[in-house]
């Protein structure tokens, strides 16, 4: 009796779980297969597939629709504002978690208080301080304030894994007669290697996603990074479709890649920091 | 922040030396040596996200003439948000529709986020590739996945709607994103589907930590699945579904990009579908006016103090609701 209804119910469990799995990833296959069909044919045949797939579109799009550009924009800024924040983080985490010095507790809070904080509050004081400080339209601008963004989380995550390191690791260098900066970048801080790797992946995504900012400090297309690119381009290229999906995928599949290669890092430095 | 904290742990709690580490052994070095070490970290922070945010605050409390501060205005940008057209209806109207889109995501994602987790609790093979599936969507970029839908939903090329025709469902062939009835339902659910996978986890990570003899002990006193689910299960899920909450009510009371690209800055139709954050975007920099400055920095302090303030006391409520489990 048991038995006979459960299995009636097992086959709604299969079918619920993967039909949603098809629901999550169709659209993503749908965005790839029409990027390689002509936008004639996307339009004549809504579900058809790519039945002689060519790359035309991706060429248009990297180079007339100039995503060439947004994408080294956008690596240059996130690349640049992560080395940043999680090179300035390391330190300051360092220094909070190691060192006995007055307003230490103070501090420390002063930088974790923007874990909190929506960045997003400061929009107008920020459009207003880049302008005076000739940083409207610059990448530069942009990779400052990225960094700056991330350094509350940074600080947050890399000052529990320094603390976590025993006493005696600097202690004993001390009094062989290691100097501060030289205990810090010998010793201290490949010990924390797995977490920097994970600080930097988490601090990536947002900032590659990061679309409000560069809609409001970016003025001219050779410095949009891809989002705001992305935005711009679907204003312009309404009409071919198989144009927008390419786009569409350009702008998603960085991300991807990074994935595939950093899950087996991260969860291989994570698993090795605990193990020790 | 969740990922800081699962981070941390497991170190933390594998050497008892920490606790040692951060008292009295410290070294106290020379101020040259920290200035080295802090400042550059201290300068970035202050100067790009401490002086602005501080900033925002000044700002609401002055009158402006473009960007000239013209002199202290109290509470003056604060009232005209509620009492000057258009912002007196925009404001209300936006503030309901992220309500609704919050009340929507709780119903529909994260109820299928823990029936998810609930189903793939004991699921045998294929688990993993569920899982990953499931939570695929949230490493595409929210304004990416807004431009997918909105050329998936198109009422005329869409696949959308040529899949609902093509199984004989041709009323069901709405323009979705057209019509100010469903605008706003089909951006709910398309967050859903984008999202989906972050309760999944959190649950299923929730799930794993209630020990198995509380199952076994509801099995053995004859309740019933539901029963198990109900009074057992549920109640163990108070501090997962705590977090889930706060986060999802601050993820859709930010939310931006997202509505940016299925609705434009004006979430169209004729503003259905217009939010909190499309209103500060529009206040500050299309159609402010001269006055852009003040309101728009009102604005965000409004938003910040709501949403900051609900979330303390959401947070409070549910670990309220925490001690009361043990």
């Amino acid at each position: 009796m048991r038995a006979g209804r459960r299995a009636p119910g097992r086959v709604a469990v299969h079918l619920l779980l993967w039909g949603y799995a098809a629901v999550a990833l169709l659209p993503l296959a749908v965005m790839l297969l029409n990027s390689l069909r002509p936008t004639s044919e996307i339009f004549t045949a809504p579900l058809g597939l790519p039945l002689s797939p060519t790359l035309r579109s991706y060429a248009r799009v990297w180079t007339e629709a100039s995503f060439s550009t947004y994408f080294l924009n956008s690596l240059i800024v996130t690349c640049g504002a992560v080395l940043l924040g999680t090179a300035v983080s390391a330190t300051a985490a360092y220094a909070l978690a190691r060192y006995d010095f007055p307003g230490n507790r103070l501090l420390g809070a002063y930088l974790l208080a923007g874990l909190m904080l929506p960045i997003r509050l400061g929009l107008v004081p920020i459009f207003y301080l880049m302008d005076s400080l000739g940083l409207i339209d610059s990448l530069l601008g942009l990779t400052l304030l990225y960094a700056a963004s991330g350094v509350p989380f940074c600080v947050f995550v890399l000052s529990a894994f320094y603390r976590s390191l025993p006493a005696e690791l600097d202690e004993a260098a001390r009094i062989d007669g290691a100097g501060e900066f030289r205990i810090f970048g010998q010793i201290m801080l490949p010990l924390v290697r797995p977490a920097l790797a994970s600080v930097m992946l988490f601090q990536f995504v947002p900032l590659w996603h990061e679309f409000l900012y560069p809609l409001v400090l970016l003025r001219s297309d050779e410095k949009f990074t891809i989002p705001r690119g992305l935005s711009q381009f679907f204003g312009e290229y309404t009409t071919d479709w198989s144009a927008l999906f390419a786009g569409l995928v350009l702008a998603t599949a960085p991300l991807f890649v990074l994935f595939v290669l950093a899950t087996k890092q991260i969860i291989a430095g994570l698993t090795a920091g605990m193990s020790k | 922040m969740v990922q800081a904290g699962e981070l941390s742990t497991p170190r933390r709690s594998r050497t008892p030396r920490a606790a040692h580490a951060g008292g009295r052994s410290r070294h106290a070095p020379r101020w040259r040596v920290l200035a080295v070490f802090l400042l550059p970290a201290v300068l970035l922070y202050s100067v790009f996200i401490v002086y602005p945010l501080l900033s925002a605050f000044d700002y609401s409390f002055f009158e402006w003439r473009g960007i000239r501060q013209a002199g202290f205005a109290g509470l003056d940008n604060y009232r005209d948000l509620f009492g000057v057209y258009p912002y007196d209806r925009q404001l209300w109207r936006a503030f309901a529709h992220n309500a609704l889109f919050f009340a929507g995501t709780m119903l529909i994602q994260n109820t299928v986020g823990l029936l998810f987790a609930l189903l793939l609790f004991r699921y045998g093979r294929g688990k993993r590739f569920l899982q990953a599936a499931f939570t695929t969507p949230y490493l595409v970029d929210p304004l990416v996945v807004g431009y997918l839908w909105s050329l998936l939903l198109n009422p005329t090329f869409g696949p959308v709607n040529a899949l609902l025709e093509a199984v004989g469902l041709d009323s069901w062939a709405l323009p979705w994103l057209g019509d100010t009835r469903t605008a706003l339902p089909v951006i709910i659910v398309v967050n859903a589907w984008q999202w989906v996978g972050f309760p999944m986890l959190l649950f299923s990570a929730a799930l794993a930590g209630i020990p198995a003899e509380y199952h076994e002990a509801a099995r053995v006193d004859g309740a019933s699945a539901w029963q198990a689910f109900r009074r057992v299960t549920l109640p163990l899920l108070t501090p997962a579904i705590g977090v889930v909450s706060v986060l999802t009510f601050i993820g859709n009371f930010n939310a931006f990009g997202l509505v940016y690209a299925m609705a434009g800055s004006t979430g169209s139709p004729a503003g259905s579908t217009d939010v909190l954050g499309l209103l500060f975007y529009r206040v500050a920099f299309v159609e402010g006016g001269v006055e852009a400055i003040g309101r728009s920095s009102a604005l965000a302090v409004l938003m910040f103090v709501f949403i900051f303030g609900v979330s303390l006391l959401a947070t409070s409520y549910f670990r309220r609701r925490e001690r009361m489990l043990v």
